[in-house]
């Protein structure tokens, strides 16, 4: 369950840009989920929503927006879907593929009732 | 109604934590590797084969995770080399401030490679950077060879993949070619190795590979 342990990050970071900003009340925290990490989206809300209570989170709902794995073969240009999980180009072989999005576990934006 | 463009990685904490390692590591001339598989694929077995080989070629040093005992630690430290051992008490994982405040139990510049043993998980300890130079994914043959598609995470950030317990393989259905074809789909450049750490069969190949990189 280290999803518990993300949840805990993710709220230290909502709280100190609450308090950075003023906000006394979050009413939604956007969260980006990478389809290609290890987290598991609902168990994610369920332990934000444990450890939110007392805090400006308080009354804050996850908003988590999954991203498909996606990237760009360096030696052709081709824009590559990586749903298959498949690290090199199917155009050219090569395999100095970047991985454009989908690893991502970010938090994006903070919905307040101020303002 | 207002919204503020926040823009962070939530795991920023860890990550800063472990770049701090790395540097130190850096500094001190140290390579770091985090061995990470399921409970009982044999990492601990396997620790105890490698440093047997290289204890009398590499400075070395063990870092062991464990939920609750500290068996792992005195298994290495019979083998005679130094453990220091992490109770993650609960935890499914270390991270990199667990990893830091165990660091001054070292003396990290009369080392050349210190190996952490993470705790036994095929999910949790890979979102976690611990600031090592590399992934060692261990994967024992009865654990089925659908693993590397089912857990990709791991053995796409894995640079190095052992299939350990192949002794067993007579006695089982394990098609071992199919875990190399996926995971070089995921990794095509990752190193793979073999082995039994029961027989001693593919470990000396594996512990001359990682001599080599540590000296590198
Ligand atoms: N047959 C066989 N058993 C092994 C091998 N490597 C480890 N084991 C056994 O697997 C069990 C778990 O090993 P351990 O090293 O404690 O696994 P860990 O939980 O990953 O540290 C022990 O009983 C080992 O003796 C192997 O190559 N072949
Ligand atoms: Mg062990
Ligand atoms: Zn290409």
């Amino acid at each position: 369950m280290h999803e518990l342990s993300i949840a805990q990050s993710l709220l230290d970071i909502v709280v100190e840009e609450a308090i950075r900003h003023g906000v006394s009340k979050v009413r939604r925290v956007g969260v980006r989920v990478g389809a290609f990490t290890n987290v598991v989206p609902d168990s994610l809300s369920f332990c934000f929503d444990l450890i939110k209570e007392g805090t400006v989170a308080e009354g804050a709902e996850l908003k988590l927006t999954p991203v498909p794995l996606a990237g760009l073969c360096q030696d052709c240009g081709a824009e590559l879907d990586m749903s298959e999980a498949v690290f090199s180009c199917p155009q050219c072989q090569s395999a100095n593929v970047k991985v454009t999005q989908g690893q991502e576990l970010l938090i994006d934006y903070i919905e307040t009732d101020e303002g | 109604m207002a919204e503020l463009e926040v823009s962070r990685p939530i795991l920023e904490a860890n990550d800063r934590l472990a770049q701090a390692n790395r540097q130190c590591f850096k500094d001190a001339g140290v390579k770091v590797i985090n061995i990470i598989s399921s409970p009982g694929a044999g990492k601990t077995t396997l620790l105890e084969q490698t440093l047997t080989r290289l204890k009398d070629r590499l400075r070395l040093a063990v870092v062991e995770g464990d939920v609750q005992t500290t068996e792992d630690a005195q298994r290495v430290a019979a083998v005679g080399v130094k453990a220091v051992q992490i109770e993650t008490r609960g935890a499914c994982h270390l991270d990199g401030g667990m990893i830091a405040r165990v660091l001054p139990a070292f003396d990290l510049n009369n080392l050349d490679l210190l190996i952490v043993e993470n705790v036994g998980n095929l999910v949790c300890p890979v979102e976690f950077d611990l600031g090592e130079d590399l992934k060692v994914a261990v994967l024992s043959v009865t654990e089925g060879d659908d693993k590397p598609s089912k857990y990709p995470v791991l053995f796409r950030e894995a640079g190095v993949l052992l299939v350990n317990k192949i002794d067993l393989l007579p006695y089982i259905d394990c098609d071992i070619e199919r875990i190399h074809a996926t995971c070089r789909q995921l990794n095509p450049s990752q190193v793979a190795f073999d082995l039994s750490c029961r027989t001693g069969q593919g470990v000396d190949a594996w512990a001359d590979w990682l001599e080599a990189w540590v000296k590198a």
